[in-house]
């Protein structure tokens, strides 16, 4: 018999709970009020307390009220079907829940249990097969969705027998498997996870090399993130953020994309629900919504149940890559689950550490971070969850808790600048403060010298050592005045900024500049280094302004038209009318 | 309120600190409403049979032996036609010597909204001012917050703001108003011919601080009812935010929370969350704008409360005064508004987008060639005419006191930027540029 229990204290959405059996740490469970259950989650036990926190508001709640306990952990259904859908931190299917307003205990079911997949056989009778091996494959939105052994299962297993290929429903018996000591297990086309588990039904985890095309030139070509890596992405409120994540989440080279929108504004969750059925992916031409998994639990939602939403997004990356498929998981933002962790950490009055955060934020989100990753999986096939964070760091101070439990954790950083976007240098991410540990990687190395050529990577750091400079030299002039330094620094401040203009800054919103594919990406930074190595002669430096902004135009002009055509070409020649001027001889 | 039959009364308080007091009570619901020797109050904690009360009003001369009663509800606003027109207290009892109003009563600091229910924003909100309009367009259901100092005129702003914007209902929540302000936006309106489409719900410094968090609630509530049964457009002015997250701090305070930033409570972004998302448009028709007013100490945004506002709100608007031109203007630099990119050069002209920000990147030429100038260095020929534009641009579109049309502004833009600067020097797309660039230049 399950546990059960009566409400004995309420804090807000802290709930004091006596136990009449055991219990255990994460376990679910059910408080009933007023004929409604809200679901909530066990944080702390004393004796026959269970501190369990809410995902929903406790109004009305009353000493007394009863409590059921379920048994297990917070879990996810997988299963085909989980694809572009909209789920809540709970993995509810929002779209399933009647009216306009989010009703409390609204619990909705996050497949259709009633359609029909094509269901074709992998595994036959007499295999054996572990958890994670494909028993059998479904076609979901032109994805190979793998049904396999369900995680939980341990050792070995025979596949007794698999139905033979036809249309089946999700919940009909597919296969029956048996262990060692002969027992049966029939299984369906889903299985239940928990979250808060990482899912290892793979072979080995190596070091990500492989470059995720992301279409944004100040990250592929400045500071690469590869499949599998992680990255995140701290800034101000109004340095673009969110657009960025965006644009990451639509143009990146991914099968499969995971949103969590975690407790940030509910508008911008829908801008993806109206835009991402509409988009076409750039690289299969389906719509973008279909390798879409939106979790939106935004910041009016309630905020238990935001720490859940990462989770819940992490758990489904998880279990499309162990399909052998690329996974990019995004989750906007990061500070706000950790401030959810704040208010309960200061319910519990748990002794805080720097600003008011639980002491163990740093190992949460480094352990958070850590399922991410390039895997083989035990059939030799590969996949990978990408993962890249936003931080909201408080007053834009990045010595705050949360980002500095971040730089630990993740190893690509792009700091967003106010004041780059105060001037709309958009993407503001700072090129000398963000990095990519990647760059440093052999194994990234070999592969991208493979993919575009062993100068790529001596360009790259060549343009940032010019970037560099630039900044320095411009601190000079705004120092001794434009006139207080020689003709040579004006040389050195308008070569970079060149590379700003040109591959660094990109318009989000024009239909051409905001994709740049790699090979245009090496295609200009080549042009632009090449006026970087040239050497030019000015008699004085009011010259110089007026000189390289007319390069940078049409450069730009350049950036705004269709790679190759005519107009680029036209430009291009454009380009080199305008360095013959300046040719020294 | 009036007593009902058969209501059991408590009368033995075990604890009283400056906003709440605990008594032991049994079968009352977390929330609920109490009332505390007359004084409305709220059940905010409960540990056996030990309820925690939040006293609105303040417990100044609560005695330990004061008469408690529950109620047996949340707190609640009666809705209908007849709130338009009427001024109301923190509780949602008129304060215009009207009589009560008659409605369907509703439990504040509702359920949100399923986020796949809203649509996505689309309808421009054009208010005349071109710092707003051009630069930080609004759109409907969007939130956003005035950042200014309290020596700006930021109510003003406001009120124009409101009775240009075409909206059907205007609500007004006011935290912590001087008397002056909230006589201004009574005047204001009145002279405008608009108290009929306007409620207001006011705490005035007068009142009690705690009071002031019902505010919030109160007139979104009655903006749902208007937005949603009556598919209307309502746009909700909240002033001063920043006492309002005052007044939260209070209590948390009181009740022994552990501070965190600026001895805000941890939860200040959920609870400030909470109201600004009230800002929808609902696929009906009806929608909700919420503009509010965020203080700020001496500019400073990295303060827990505007720095909490900035990540939740859809942009921000700052006004600053231009010593160049002795106007106050709309900051197009530190101003922002998320949701125009859902309307300009879509509802607006085709150029909107790439003019604005080329007005903005020259305007950040100037500021640095002032810079440069006030640090005793010699100006270039291109910095005389970026002066020279900013000037101009500042007086003819940033300064509040501007009201003309979208096109006139963007009219404006393209003439600033003939007679100032050459073609390749604006950065704009060749095709816009060729069908825009005023000929007689």
């Amino acid at each position: 018999m399950s546990t059960k229990g009566k409400v004995k204290g309420i804090i807000a959405n802290l709930v004091i709970v006596e136990a009449d059996g055991p219990v255990s740490q994460n376990e679910i469970c059910y408080l009933e009020t007023k004929g409604t259950k809200l679901m909530a989650e066990i944080i702390k036990v004393i004796g026959a307390n269970a501190y369990v926190q809410v995902f929903e508001s406790t109004r009305g709640l009353k000493i007394g009220d009863d409590v059921g306990f379920s048994g297990h952990m917070l879990e996810v259904v997988l299963g085909p079907g989980i694809l572009s859908r909209n789920y809540d931190g709970l993995q509810n299917d929002l779209d399933k829940m009647e009216g306009v307003f989010l009703k409390r205990g609204d619990y909705t079911y996050p497949l259709d249990v009633d359609r029909l997949w094509d269901f074709t056989p992998l595994a036959v009778a007499g295999d054996e097969v572990i958890a994670g091996s494909w028993l059998a494959e479904v076609p979901e939105n032109g994805q190979p969705h793998k049904i396999m052994v369900p995680f939980v299962f341990e050792g070995k297993y025979t596949v007794k027998s698999i139905i033979v290929a036809g249309q089946y429903s999700i919940n009909e018996q597919v296969a029956i498997m048996i262990d060692q000591e002969g027992n049966e297990y029939p299984l369906t086309m889903i299985q239940k996870w928990p979250v808060k588990k990482a899912i290892k039904a793979y072979r080995e985890k190596p070091r990500p090399f492989k470059l995720l095309e992301t279409g944004v030139r100040t990250i592929d070509t400045i500071n690469p993130i590869v499949e599998g890596g992680t990255g995140f992405i701290p800034g101000p409120f109004g340095t673009g953020k969110t657009v960025l994540q965006h644009a990451i989440s639509k143009q990146a080279e991914a099968d499969i994309v995971v949103i969590a929108a975690c407790g940030e504004r509910a508008n911008e969750v829908v801008e993806i629900f109206t835009e991402f059925p509409e988009l076409e992916d750039p690289h299969t031409g389906r719509k973008l919504m279909e390798r879409t998994v939106i979790i939106a639990n935004t910041s009016n939602m309630p905020v238990a149940s935001r720490e859940a939403s990462v989770y819940t997004a992490m758990t489904i990356s998880e279990y499309y890559r162990s399909m052998g498929l690329k996974v990019l998981m995004m989750a906007d933002s990061t500070s706000r689950w950790a401030q959810a962790l704040r208010e309960m950490s200061n319910r519990l009055e748990e002794l805080p550490g720097q600003d008011a955060f639980p002491m163990d934020l740093s190992a949460i989100i480094a352990n958070f971070y850590s399922r991410a990753g390039f895997v083989f999986l035990n059939n030799g096939k590969t996949g990978s969850v990408t993962f890249i964070g936003t931080v909201s760091p408080a007053g834009g101070n990045l010595k705050e808790p949360v980002t500095e439990s971040t730089k630990k954790a993740a190893r690509c950083f792009y700091a967003l600048q106010q004041s780059r976007a105060d001037s709309k240098r958009y993407p503001a991410i700072n090129p000398i403060d963000s990095y990519s540990k990647y760059l440093e990687y052999p194994e990234f190395e070999g592969y991208i010298e493979k993919r575009i050529g062993a100068r790529w990577i001596p360009m790259v750091n060549e343009a940032k050592t010019i970037l560099q400079r630039g900044m320095e030299v411009s601190e000079q002039i705004d120092i001794l005045g434009d006139d207080g330094v020689p003709i040579d620094y004006h040389l050195k401040l308008w070569k970079s900024e060149i590379i700003d203009f040109v591959i660094l800054q990109q318009d989000a919103f024009d239909k051409i500049d905001m994709l740049t594919p790699l090979e245009r990406q090496q295609y200009m930074l080549g042009k632009v280094m090449e006026i970087c190595n040239r050497d030019f002669i000015f008699d004085n430096f009011t010259e110089v302004s007026g000189y390289f902004k007319r390069i940078i135009n049409t450069l730009r002009q350049m950036n705004y038209s269709d790679y190759e055509s005519e107009k680029f070409i036209g430009y291009e020649n454009e380009l080199k009318d305008i360095l013959k001027e300046r040719e020294v001889a | 309120m009036a007593t009902k039959a058969f209501q059991k009364i408590y009368t033995q308080i075990t604890q009283i600190t400056k906003a709440t007091c605990s008594l032991k009570a049994t079968g009352i619901g977390n929330e609920e409403l109490a009332e505390v020797n007359g004084r409305l109050a709220q059940v905010v904690k409960i540990i056996g049979d030990e309820v925690t009360l939040q006293i609105f009003g303040g417990t100044e001369g609560i005695p330990t032996n004061a008469e408690v009663t529950f109620l047996g509800k949340s707190p609640t606003l009666k809705v209908s036609e007849q709130l338009a027109g009427r001024f109301f207290n923190a509780y949602g009892d008129p304060i215009d010597g009207g009589p009560p109003i008659e409605g369907e009563e509703r439990e504040i600091g509702g359920p949100s909204v399923n986020p796949v229910r809203r649509k996505q924003p689309s309808e421009l909100i054009a208010t005349g001012i071109a710092g707003i309009d051009l630069n930080n367009t609004l759109v409907s259901g969007q939130k956003i917050p005035f950042f200014a100092d309290p020596d700006q005129p930021f109510n003003q702003v406001m009120a124009m703001v409101a009775l240009r914007a075409k909206a059907d209902k205007i609500i007004l929540g006011g935290m912590g108003l001087t008397n002056d302000d909230y006589l201004f936006y009574r005047n204001v309106f009145d002279n405008a011919g608009a108290l009929d489409r306007i409620v207001s719900f006011v705490n005035t410094t007068e009142d009690p601080p705690v009071e002031r968090l019902l505010v919030p609630d109160m007139a979104l509530t009655a903006a749902e009812y208007f937005a949603v049964d009556k598919n209307q457009s309502v746009l909700v002015l909240l002033t001063d935010m920043t006492l309002f997250a005052d007044a939260l701090s209070i209590v948390s305070n009181r009740m022994d929370q552990i501070p965190s930033k600026d001895s805000m409570p941890g939860s200040l972004y959920s609870d400030l969350a909470k109201i600004y998302e009230k800002a929808v448009q609902f696929p009906s028709g009806g929608s909700i704008t919420i503009i509010a007013v965020t203080t700020l100490s001496g500019g400073d945004i990295t303060h827990s409360i505007p720095d909490n506002t900035g990540y939740i709100t859809e942009g921000q608007l700052f006004l600053r005064r231009d010593t160049d031109i002795s106007k106050v203007i709309v900051d197009p630099f530190r101003s922002l508004s998320r949701l125009k990119q859902l309307v300009i050069g879509i509802k607006t002209r085709e150029d909107h987008p790439q003019v604005m920000n080329a007005l903005i990147r020259l305007f950040a030429d100037a500021a640095n060639a002032k810079t440069k100038m006030e640090n005793g260095f010699d100006l270039s020929e291109y910095d005389q005419r970026t002066l020279t534009f900013a000037k101009e641009y500042s007086r003819n579109l940033l300064a509040i006191d501007v009201n003309i049309s979208i096109d006139e502004m963007l009219d404006l833009g393209w003439s600033l930027l003939a007679k100032n600067f050459k073609k390749e020097e604006v950065g704009i797309r060749q095709v816009l540029v060729d069908k825009y660039w005023p000929i007689s230049n």
